[in-house]
């Protein structure tokens, strides 16, 4: 079995037929970025990018996404090491705390700007309420999440390319 | 100012620096005591990549490469890898851009505390990380002095560099490292150290340095862990705690795809070590986690817990109207002063037992070879956890080595090893590195839950609505039917204790077996819910405004035990009170069905005081809209890391207040996962506004003080918004969504 993961092709070494791409991604692709925290699609952790749309990777068996897109937390800045707007704004905010969480909060947030390059607070909080924080960060999530919208906003003002992230993208 | 050189706790003394001297890279274990006596130079240190460095004590190393700080504890979130290291940077007078921070490893010999809770690692590891940055200085400077001829006081530094004051001449740290090596150690004692009028680094922003792979998803974390031809693991315990395997179908198990082997742990019978479980060996976590579904084991409970959280509730509620058989504190005349009170207050406060539900669930990888073995484990407490898997597996402890793994998450679950010693356990019988995973289901089945508890409280006012007595019928568990559960405890001597001449706590403890835990301010993180909750009763029923009563009990200002860090300070207290309520606007015009709740505690050495402003809607929906706090813990080492503790625990005290609580049938947890034990979601997360009262007293760390003023300041605020009283955790049990 072949799988697309952030603009790679990979070969997948013999699996259940029911693995989920969360445990392919983590046990046999070696993409640890991508968490596990509940298994039942709660937390959020396992938060990845199908063709551009948030997904639980716990949830979605592998098999079933041969010759999709899928983006990971790996792959979100650029090939050449940039980071996705999103990235830079959870640093200069200082988002961490344990940091697990994190991965699937950016993803849901870079897909979220990629959606609706200006959302309010409100479509901010309707966007990433499936990702849990346990560490309590969702302040700075909302407010890096808005200033990571102004950073695309005037990156598209000045012509800059590329902002969905990704090699792939 | 107070004498900040002053070590107040925690100091290095001559041996102990000594001792913990002589870290060095690339495996190289020095013999750091060998050869090395007073006012001798350092023992030969070297990089990772075999350079020789200078490295005048545990926590710093310098060569031509650069500046490694060595960050000594264990990074749950609490931001220590950073924070830590800044404190040391300061004294070393090293630009923070130079400084690479690197986890130390774990060495009980040469870091005298690796630990992760309590709040500790700032109060505990301050001077130490201090002495460290200023005995590399000192050293450096006298180099610096050599090289140039001159003296020494002449020389002074700044941004890693050493500047020859008189000339302006410039040396940096790197260059002067092995020259520095040659000199002899100064005792710390004789170091001076930096006032803080001359700190550049501490109290400044600084962000975690771990966040760019943290951003970019670099393996970080406990279950992140990769070995070549690791196979992983699953372990299944007995839902009631302490039973143990009679027999299981492993045969079957066996047979499952990706399974490689199943095999019967036998534990010691002790929660904090190993209890009895199958372990699933399979090539990949899902299919160990797939093939528990085939697995039937017959458990022997004769000996497992068979609490129940239903019959421990209605216990509490019968025996509420009395008092405990045993006196925690009884100061005064508690019964006299009652009947002789104008007005008498009664209210019975309880909340349910909670899990720890930190993130990333329990994990560790394990790999016996050689003789020896090796751990890769998140844990809070990794020099207790070698200490223990040796002891329970009998192994020499020099030939068990921890690796430190950010955790994600502790809130004090992570104090206890119990996962570290069953990876260790399973490791030992399987060829190759195995990573041992929990499920979710596993976690919240076997925690070291936060104990439940009750208080049946009275309190008598006088005519002018002062407080005359107060007494709680606190109401626990116990395993042995002598002392409290693990942080099931009533330190007697709390707010308002020392405000109120006539008080009294009794205790009466109820038998219970579930083992418990501490979890993130633990006996604060419920007693000020009561406490605090009831003082707003009291000052109601006195008429009075809640912010004027707070301050008038606390009279004049004062230490309690004047010079202990660990005591209340009536000033500090009123500070942050006063600092909060005006930050919120105590008073002002709210919008319709708003109400503010204010409330104060002090745990962990930390003052704080926090104003919620709440609302209550259709479907008793609870809104907070804002939280204010205000907070003293002393100087502040990182502002950005300080601050998002804070904004952590007001938010992380409302998840658990709005909704957790596991309950407990046949000793069997009946929440296990998120759909059952919700975690607050961004939708319903209050701005929180965090100010710091920076004073000069010894600083103290920020996990945990900012977490038990949130409850009752929420619940005085439910009552201000629609005159309903809450005592009741969580609100949901007390019919609010």
């Amino acid at each position: 079995m072949r799988l697309k993961v952030n603009g790679r092709d990979h070969e997948v070494s013999p699996i259940r037929e029911d693995t989920p791409l969360l445990w392919v991604l983590r046990d046999h692709l070696g993409l640890v970025g991508t968490k596990f925290g509940c298994g039942i699609a709660q937390c959020g952790a396992c938060t990845v990018l199908l063709d551009g749309t948030p997904v639980y990777a716990c949830q979605l068996p592998a098999s079933a996404l041969e010759g999709r897109d899928i983006t990971t937390i790996e792959g979100l800045a650029g090939a050449d090491g940039t980071l996705h707007p999103v990235q830079q704004a959870w640093i200069d905010h200082d988002v961490p705390q344990c940091g697990y969480c994190q991965a699937g909060q950016m993803l849901r947030a870079a897909a979220l700007l990629a959606q609706n390059p200006s959302p309010s607070v409100d479509q901010v909080d309707a966007a990433l309420a499936p990702s849990l924080c346990r560490c309590g960060t969702y302040n700075r999530i909302r407010s890096a999440t808005l200033d990571a919208a102004a950073a695309l906003a005037s990156d598209a003002t000045a012509g800059a390319a590329a902002v969905t992230g990704g090699d792939h993208a | 100012m107070r004498d900040s050189n002053r070590p107040l706790i925690g100091k290095l003394d001559r041996r102990s620096f000594l001792r913990l001297t002589g870290l060095a890279g690339g495996g190289l274990m020095l013999g750091v005591t060998a050869g090395c006596s007073e006012n001798d130079p350092p023992p030969p240190a070297f990089t990772a990549d075999g350079k020789p460095a200078f490295q005048p004590n545990a926590y710093i190393q310098i060569s031509e490469d650069g500046i490694v700080i060595y960050a000594p504890s264990p990074e749950i979130g609490q931001g220590v890898k950073t924070s830590l290291p800044m404190i040391a940077a300061e004294e070393l007078d090293a630009a923070w851009d130079d400084v690479t921070v690197v986890q130390a490893p774990i060495d009980p010999e040469r870091f005298p505390r690796q630990v992760a809770g309590g709040s500790t690692s700032i109060p505990g590891l301050w001077m130490p990380m201090r002495q460290a940055g200023a005995v590399a200085r000192d050293m450096l400077v006298s180099a610096a002095a050599l090289r140039w001829e001159v003296d020494a006081g002449e020389v002074e530094t700044r941004d890693s560099m050493a500047v020859h004051r008189p000339t302006g001449r410039t040396l940096s740290y790197r260059e002067l490292a092995s020259a520095a090596a040659q000199l002899p150690v100064p005792d710390p004692d004789d170091v001076p150290l930096q006032s803080p009028d001359q700190w550049t680094l501490i109290g400044k922003r600084i962000g975690g340095v771990d966040n760019r792979p943290l951003v970019t998803g670099a393996p970080l974390f406990g279950i992140d862990k990769q070995l070549p031809d690791m196979v992983h693991a699953s372990f299944v315990k007995c839902p009631a705690a302490g039973g143990r395997v009679k027999s299981a179908n492993l045969d079957v198990v066996k047979r499952q795809p990706g399974v490689i082997d199943a095999f019967v742990v036998e534990g010691t019978g002790v929660p904090t070590e190993l209890l009895d479980g199958v372990a699933i060996i399979a090539r990949d976590t899902w299919c160990a986690f797939k093939a528990r579904e085939v697995l039937e084991v017959d458990w022997d409970e004769s000996s497992a817990a068979a609490d129940s959280w239903q019959a421990a509730q209605d216990r509490a509620r019968e025996l509420a109207g009395g008092n405990g058989p045993e006196e925690v504190v009884d100061k005064g005349n508690v019964e006299k002063a009652l009947e002789a009170a104008a007005t008498r207050v009664e209210g019975f406060y309880q909340y349910a037992f909670v899990s720890h539900a930190q993130l990333e669930p329990q994990n560790t990888t394990g790999w016996f070879h050689d003789g020896k073995l090796e751990l890769w484990a998140p844990t809070q407490t990794p020099q207790s956890a070698l200490e223990l898997v040796a002891r329970v597996l009998d192994l020499d402890p020099a030939d068990v080595t921890i690796h430190q793994m950010r955790a994600g998450g502790g809130f004090g679950r992570r104090l206890m090893n119990d996962y570290v010693v069953e990876a260790a356990a399973i490791a030992m019988r399987v060829d190759g590195p195995v990573k041992l995973t929990w499920k979710r289901e596993d976690d919240m089945a076997h925690d070291f839950y936060r104990a439940g508890g009750f208080h049946a409280l009275r309190a008598g006012l006088d005519a002018d609505g002062r407080v005359t007595a107060w007494d709680n019928h606190f109401i626990s568990f116990t395993h042995d039917g002598e002392e409290p559960v693990r942080g099931g405890g009533h330190d007697g001597n709390i707010d308002p204790g020392p405000f109120v001449r006539n008080y009294r706590i009794t205790q009466t403890l109820l038998p219970w077996q579930v083992p418990t835990g501490y979890w993130r301010a633990p006996g604060s993180n419920v007693i000020a819910f009561a406490h605090q909750g009831f003082l707003h009763e009291l000052s109601t029923a006195a008429g009075r405004d809640h912010l004027a009563f707070m301050l008038e009990l606390l009279g004049k200002s004062r230490w309690l035990d004047e010079g202990s860090q660990w005591a209340l300070h009536t000033g500090r207290t009123a500070g942050v009170i006063r600092k909060a309520a005006e930050a919120a606007g105590w008073g002002r015009d709210l919008p319709e069905g708003h109400g503010l709740g204010l409330a104060f505690y002090f745990s962990h050495a930390g003052h704080v005081a926090e104003v919620a402003e709440v609302s209550v809607g259709p479907n008793r929906r609870v809104d907070v809209h804002r939280v204010t706090v205000a907070a003293d813990v002393g100087p502040i080492v990182n502002l950005s890391g300080a601050e998002n503790q804070v904004k952590g625990s007001v938010i992380d005290g409302l998840s658990a207040m709005l909704g957790q609580r596991v309950t407990f049938e046949a000793g069997r947890a009946q929440e296990l996962n998120f759909h059952q034990y919700p975690l607050l979601r961004i939708p319903r997360a209050p701005e929180v506004d965090v100010h710091f009262i920076q004073s000069d007293y010894p600083p103290t760390g920020l996990g945990e003080p900012a977490l038990p003023p949130l409850a009752p300041a929420v619940a005085n605020a439910i009552f201000a918004a629609t005159g309903e009283r809450v005592r009741r955790m969580p609100l949901t049990a007390a019919g609010f969504s």
